[in-house]
C-alpha cells in the first residue's frame, strides 16, 4: 500500500466530518454543467413548447440525476479513487463523507429526480433519465470500467443521453434528430476521455483501470482518437440536414470538427503529452460551442 | 469535573464545536432541500392543472 492510499476503515467510517460543500463535490459539478447544457440544448431544439417552470424542473432533474450517478460512482470507485492523483482529493477518499452516506445520497437523489421528471414532464423522459443513470452506474461503473479498454466507448452512452432526455421532456418521444444528438456525444466521448487517459496513463495504470493507452499503448490510442474525430465530423454536421441546425450551425460544426481532427493529428504526431492536454481542453470547448450554437440559433429564431 | 457539574454548561471542546457546526450546516441544507422540493411539487401541480396559464 502506498502513502496515497487511504485506509478502507477511514473511508467506510460512519462519522461524517464533511461540510455541505463536500456533498456538493460528490455530485461532480463540472461534469454536471456539460450534462445540463446538452440536456437544455435538447429541450430548446425539440419541436414544441414547454412552460418555463417545467423547463427549469426538467433541467433540475437532469442535473440531480447526473450528480446522483456521480455520487454512486464515487461510492463504488472509492478504492481506486484513493490510488489516483486526479481523484484522491474526492470527499470519500479524504474521509470527509462516509461511503454509505454517499451511496444513500446518490440513491435518494436518483429516485427523487426520476420521479419528479415523470410527474412534472412525462414518463418517457423519466424512463430515459433512469436508463441513463442505470447505464452509468451498472454498465459503466460496475461492469465495464475495470474490465475492458472499451469501457468509455460503451459507457459513453450514459453521458450521451441528456439531449435525448431534454428532447423527450418536450415531445414525449424519441426521434431521429434526438438519436443524432445522442450519437454526437457518443462519438465525442472516446477521443475526449482517451486524451485524458494519455496524460493520466500512470494514474490509471497504478489503479489497474484498463484504459486504452494502458492496455494497447499510446500509438493505438492516438489512431483510435483520430478515427473517432473523423466519424464525428460528418455526424456533427447532420443536424443541419435534419432541420434542427441552421447555416451558423453548419459553419460552426465544420470549423469545430476540422479543428478537432487537427488536434487529433497533432496528438498522433507528437510523443509529448502536451497536445493531448490541449485536445482534452478543446474537446470540452468543442461540445460546449456546438450546443451553444444550436441553442443560440433557436433562441434567436 | 463530574457529570453533575457539567450539566447546563456549554461544551467547549474545539473538535466537538466544529463538528456540530458542520452538522448544523448539513441539517439546514437538508431542510432547505425539502422545502424546495415541496415548493417545486406545488408549482408544478399549479402549472399542470392550469394548462400552462399559471402564474
Amino acid at each position: 500500500m502506498t502513502d496515497s492510499v487511504i485506509a478502507p476503515e477511514i473511508m467506510d467510517s460512519q462519522v461524517s466530518s464533511g461540510t455541505v460543500r463536500d456533498y456538493v463535490a460528490l455530485l461532480k459539478p463540472r461534469v454536471m454543467s456539460l450534462v445540463v447544457f446538452s440536456g437544455f440544448a435538447g429541450m430548446v431544439v425539440a419541436p414544441g413548447h414547454l412552460h418555463p417552470v417545467l423547463t427549469m424542473v426538467a433541467v433540475l432533474c437532469i442535473a440531480l440525476a447526473s450528480g446522483a450517478a456521480g455520487a454512486i460512482n464515487m461510492w463504488y470507485d472509492r478504492d481506486i479513487d484513493a490510488m489516483m492523483e486526479r481523484t484522491a482529493r474526492r470527499p470519500i477518499p479524504q474521509g470527509l463523507v462516509p461511503a454509505d452516506e454517499a451511496l444513500a445520497f446518490g440513491i435518494i437523489l436518483t429516485i427523487a429526480s426520476v420521479t419528479l421528471m415523470g410527474l412534472a414532464l412525462n414518463w418517457v423522459a423519466a424512463g430515459l433519465l433512469a436508463l441513463a443513470s442505470g447505464f452509468y452506474i451498472f454498465i459503466y461503473t460496475m461492469w465495464l470500467k475495470r474490465r475492458t479498454p472499451q469501457n468509455i466507448v460503451i459507457g459513453g452512452a450514459a453521458g450521451a443521453f441528456p439531449p435525448m432526455i431534454g428532447w423527450a421532456a418536450v415531445t414525449g418521444d424519441v426521434s431521429i434528430a434526438s438519436i443524432v444528438l445522442f450519437a454526437l456525444i457518443f462519438f465525442w466521448t472516446p477521443p475526449h476521455f482517451w486524451a485524458l487517459a494519455i496524460f493520466r496513463k500512470l494514474d490509471y495504470q497504478h489503479a489497474g483501470v484498463p484504459m486504452l493507452p494502458v492496455v494497447a499503448g499510446e500509438a493505438e490510442t492516438k489512431k483510435q482518437m483520430l478515427i473517432y474525430t473523423l466519424i464525428l465530423l460528418p455526424l456533427a454536421i447532420s443536424p443541419y440536414f435534419l432541420g434542427i441546425g441552421g447555416l451558423t450551425y453548419l459553419a460552426g460544426s465544420i470549423i469545430l470538427g476540422v479543428s478537432f481532427v487537427a488536434f487529433a493529428v497533432q496528438v498522433q504526431r507528437s510523443d509529448d503529452h502536451k497536445p493531448a492536454k490541449r485536445m482534452f481542453a478543446f474537446s470540452i470547448l468543442y461540445l460546449f460551442l456546438l450546443f451553444a450554437i444550436l441553442i443560440g440559433e433557436h433562441l434567436a429564431a | 469535573m463530574t457529570d453533575q457539574q457539567n450539566q447546563g454548561q456549554p461544551r467547549k471542546h474545539g473538535g466537538d464545536t466544529d463538528l456540530h457546526r458542520r452538522q448544523r450546516g448539513k441539517n439546514l441544507a437538508v431542510l432547505a432541500a425539502l422545502f424546495a422540493f415541496i415548493a417545486i411539487i406545488y408549482v408544478v401541480a399549479m402549472v399542470r392543472m392550469s394548462g400552462g396559464t399559471f402564474p
